[in-house]
């Protein structure tokens, strides 16, 4: 609501500013634009950004900070926590606070320390906002003045205009690469946490995964064992299912598509492709769930095999389906980009067209089709809704395509979602195995996107 | 002259072969696309005839006595007494007086099950709307359960042993008693729209979800939309060809290969966590989703410049404009149509998403409709995950229904996309 206030304040005084501007250059000039530097509404951006920019910058500043400063003011308040406890310990007596600042009443409402906490809390925060707001207004109107200031025939406002969309074009690209820092920060992070509590080789080699914590200190097994093999097998076996379906398929209807098809046919051909790109993974999981799954344990009843009803081999062929379009696409891609010479001097040595494919046109393409296999193989591993629905839960060290394996993903989404503590191993073992599964998604992709660049620069 | 001869005998078997390779390797070709066709055929028609009826729901004719006694016991009509009475016991009694012969408290509980919930809320507008209903008699049409619904569409089978199905003989010979008498109909459910979720198959809805839905596109399109673009433009147009550049561009490419559930974790350690954004909230899914498609849109928006030919740009400057010029006012307005598509195929890719709002706590159960991005929501794809985990067989209907609906909308963006694309898109 405040932000919302303060938003339009600014921007109603940066349209002013505009106009300002605007009128000062043309007067300044008697009217004859044709002696300004740049055109009249330049001069109207530059007051604008002088007004607008400033205060952008300090509430930016004022949203970074304020909440650490009011935080440590309030608690400061409060004498029976001890300095040296865990940061845990802060962030509830700060959140009853909150909540007793707000709501006037909750934990902690028969503690007048408590009380007065919160009375204070409210008070720094309605004290805060009222210098925020006349900081930013005072900012705004001292750019505003200076700005119209500045404005003259002789200022270049056109050049210092686009150098400023020039920085926000700028800082738009580097939002990409601070996605990245991000992960990689928030990911480093919370997996040194949990590191710090459970050994790496632990993690690393233990065969026996069982994030139960125990709800009472003095339960059986209240450690909980965080050996991630038997995670990282079932993730491998269901992805090597998936690939086994989506490779050979995948890699025949590109070739047939490119080689054989008519356009008719590449017509009707590519967009069931695609479609099966765009069906949310969700579908395909509620699809694993209720269809495969059920039909493949039938299947199994019927030749006597025990097969569970949460199998990896249901959720690797679906997943395989999924992942279809993606080899066929970027497969299409590399066999087109094969010269038509090489076709051609095959066929002219009497090559039938399926000795062309075989024997000259996969072997010029091998690297590329390496490459697609590899981005498959990345997206397998990530890929996480279809196993959620499809896959089981308990982790079994198994090379038994019928039995029920777990994956990562699965594994993360289990410990994160529902009511979570953020210092317990459990919820913190969900990031080193998101650590994993982006360090070994990012080796592939990484490989295979210079292997597709670097191919494709060899025929260009 | 018989050497020649052999000569071509075996070629002409050799060749024999190498044509029935030829054959069998199409023939693997043909097979590789018709299983693909197969599999898609195969999920559209378990989905859609296991979610058709999703949109039907029964109804039950029951003859309610609005009772004076129940309802306003104190005769003066005040809107608060009106909106707390009882009318379940409305419900309740008239199910007494179709069925005298039953009795015992089990039995009468299973006959209570009958009728869903919901019935009392029908009853309850009614009066609102009309106190004058007040001590009359009238016949009304109320949801039947989710049982009932699944035994009227023939989910459940008649004829199974007792033991094996969810629904007793006993109540399959109640409903048969409404269905002899006519008192039973299979109506649209508009209550699927208009509703929230529920617990309740029968009075569960997509309208949360779909308003979550829309909030977390809008701030994911606001965010990423014009972000996507200027970097784009940036990388394009103006980026110097050095290391920092290179970096930017493999950057994006390998963001965008990164599995979704990792931008989940994100959105949980730097929104939810460090920037205390409200959980489960639309603003948070949007903020995670737009990191998400911000790599699909610069790789778009950027494919697009660059299919502009250079000598539009060479002639606006030529005339005098600036480069910023050359590219806002003619290069983006060209580009435009391209860099549409590629926006709207990503926001496609976002509305099915799941994963990462998992992490972010998009899956509580939420039966109020959002009205604000800060509100706790729930999107489509979230609630055909939360339905398909539901363990009521009423919920397989709903959920491929709901899964109708999410395919409508991904099919419609994806065909706008396509027609933007025939449409607008000029060839140099």
């Amino acid at each position: 609501m405040q932000t919302t206030i303060f938003t339009v304040t600014v921007l109603l005084l940066a349209l002013i500013g505009y106009y300002m501007g605007r009128s000062r250059a043309v007067t300044s000039v008697g009217g004859d634009i044709r002696q300004l530097h740049s055109l009249p509404r330049h001069y109207g951006y530059y007051v604008s950004l002088w007004c607008g920019i400033p205060a952008f910058i300090l509430c930016l500043i004022w949203l970074v900070f304020e909440p650490q400063i009011v935080n440590s003011l309030v608690l400061s308040d409060i004498s029976t926590i001890d300095p040296d406890a865990s940061s845990a310990v802060f962030a509830r007596v700060l959140s009853d606070i909150k909540f007793l600042a707000s709501n006037g009443i909750g934990r902690g409402s028969d503690d007048p320390e408590m009380l007065r906490a919160a009375e204070h809390y409210n008070q720094l925060k309605v004290m805060g906002t009222g210098s925020l707001a006349v900081a930013i207004i005072a900012f705004s109107m001292i750019g505003l003045v200076v700005g119209r200031k500045s404005v003259n025939a002789e200022l270049k406002a056109r050049n210092q205009v686009e150098t400023v969309i020039r920085w926000v074009l700028l800082a738009s690209s580097v939002v990409a690469v601070l996605t990245t820092i991000g992960i990689v920060g928030s990911l480093l992070f919370e997996a040194i946490r949990f590191f710090g509590k459970i050994p790496f080789t632990d993690f690393i080699f233990g065969l026996e995964w069982s994030p139960q914590i125990a709800l009472r200190k003095d339960q059986v097994a209240s450690e909980g064992s965080f050996g991630a093999i038997p995670i990282f097998a079932g993730t491998l076996l269901i992805s090597f299912i998936a690939l086994c379906v989506a490779v050979p398929i995948g890699l025949l209807s590109a070739v047939f598509m490119s080689e054989y098809a008519t356009p008719a046919v590449r017509g009707i051909g590519k967009p069931i492709l695609e479609i099966l790109a765009g069906i949310p993974t969700v579908v395909y999981g509620f699809f694993a769930a209720l269809v495969v799954a059920p039909t493949i344990r039938g299947l199994g009843d019927r030749f006597g095999l025990d097969v569970s009803s949460e199998s990896a081999l249901a959720v690797g062929l679906v997943m395989g389906v999924m992942i279809i379009p993606f080899v066929s696409s970027l497969s299409d891609d590399v066999i087109r980009a094969v010269p038509q010479s090489l076709r051609d001097g095959s066929y002219a040595l009497g090559g039938t067209k399926s000795e062309t494919v075989t024997q000259v046109i996969l072997p010029a393409a091998l690297p590329g089709i390496v490459g697609a296999v590899m981005l498959a193989a990345s997206r397998a591993i990530g890929e996480t809704m279809i196993v959620v629905m499809g896959a089981g839960l308990t982790a079994n060290l198994t090379a038994n395509p019928f039995q029920a394996v777990t994956t990562a993903t699965v594994q993360m989404v289990t410990l994160l979602v529902g009511d979570q503590e953020f210092d317990s191993p459990k919820t913190l073992a969900a990031f080193a195995l998101g650590l994993v599964l982006f360090c070994v998604t990012l080796c592939l992709n990484v490989i295979a996107l210079q292997v597709v660049a670097k191919y494709r620069e060899k025929y260009d | 002259m018989t050497e020649l001869k052999e000569s071509m005998k075996i070629a002409g078997a050799r060749l024999k072969k190498r044509h029935a390779a030829e054959t069998r390797f199409k023939a693997l070709g043909i097979g590789a696309l018709a299983f693909a066709f197969l599999c898609v055929a195969t999920l559209f028609t378990s989905i859609i005839s296991n979610g058709y009826t999703g949109f039907l729901q029964s109804y039950v004719e029951i003859d309610i006595n609005f009772d004076e006694s129940v309802i306003d016991p104190d005769g003066n009509r005040a809107i608060e007494t009106l909106k707390d009475a009882d009318y379940a016991k409305l419900v309740k009694e008239s199910l007494r007086e179709t069925f005298p012969e039953v009795t015992g408290r089990r039995d009468k509980r299973t006959l209570y099950g009958l009728i869903s919930s919901n019935a009392a809320y029908t009853l309850r507008d009614m009066v609102l709307n009309d106190p004058s209903l007040i001590g009359q008699k009238k016949s009304v049409w109320v949801m039947a359960s989710d049982e009932v619904d699944m035994l009227l569409k023939d989910v459940f089978d008649r004829k199974e042993a007792e033991d094996t199905r969810p629904i007793s003989d006993k109540e399959i010979a109640w409903v048969e008693k409404f269905e002899k008498a006519g008192k039973v109909e299979t109506r649209f459910n508009t209550n699927f729209f208009v509703a929230g979720d529920s617990r309740e198959p029968e009075q569960a809805g997509i309208r949360g979800a779909l308003v979550g839905s829309a909030l977390t596109m809008l701030v994911t399109l606001v965010l990423s939309f014009p972000a996507g673009v200027m970097a784009a433009i940036y990388l394009e147009e103006f980026a110097p060809k050095n290391k920092f550049t290179y970096l930017v561009e493999v950057n994006i490419n390998n963001l965008a290969a990164v599995p979704s559930i990792v931008f989940g974790l994100l959105g949980l350690a730097i929104f939810l966590n460090m920037f205390g954004m409200p959980r489960s909230a639309p603003i948070a899914g949007g903020f995670v989703l737009a990191l998400m498609t911000l790599p699909t849109i610069i790789i778009a928006s950027r494919a697009a410049l660059k299919s502009i030919p250079p000598s539009i740009k060479e002639a606006a400057i030529g005339v005098g404009a600036s480069k910023m010029q050359a590219v806002f006012h003619h290069q983006l307005p060209l580009a435009l149509p391209g860099i549409l598509t590629g926006t709207i195929i990503g926001m496609a890719q976002a509305l099915g998403e799941t994963a990462p709002l998992l992490m972010i706590g998009m899956v509580a159960f939420i039966a109020d409709v959002p009205s604000t991005p800060f509100n706790p929501a729930t999107v489509l794809p979230v609630q055909v995950y939360l339905w398909a985990d539901s363990p009521e067989r009423a919920f397989v209907e709903k959920t491929s229904a709901a899964i109708m609906v999410l395919l409508g909308f991904l099919i419609t963006m994806n065909a706008l996309a396509v027609m933007l694309r025939k449409k607008l898109e000029r060839r140099w």
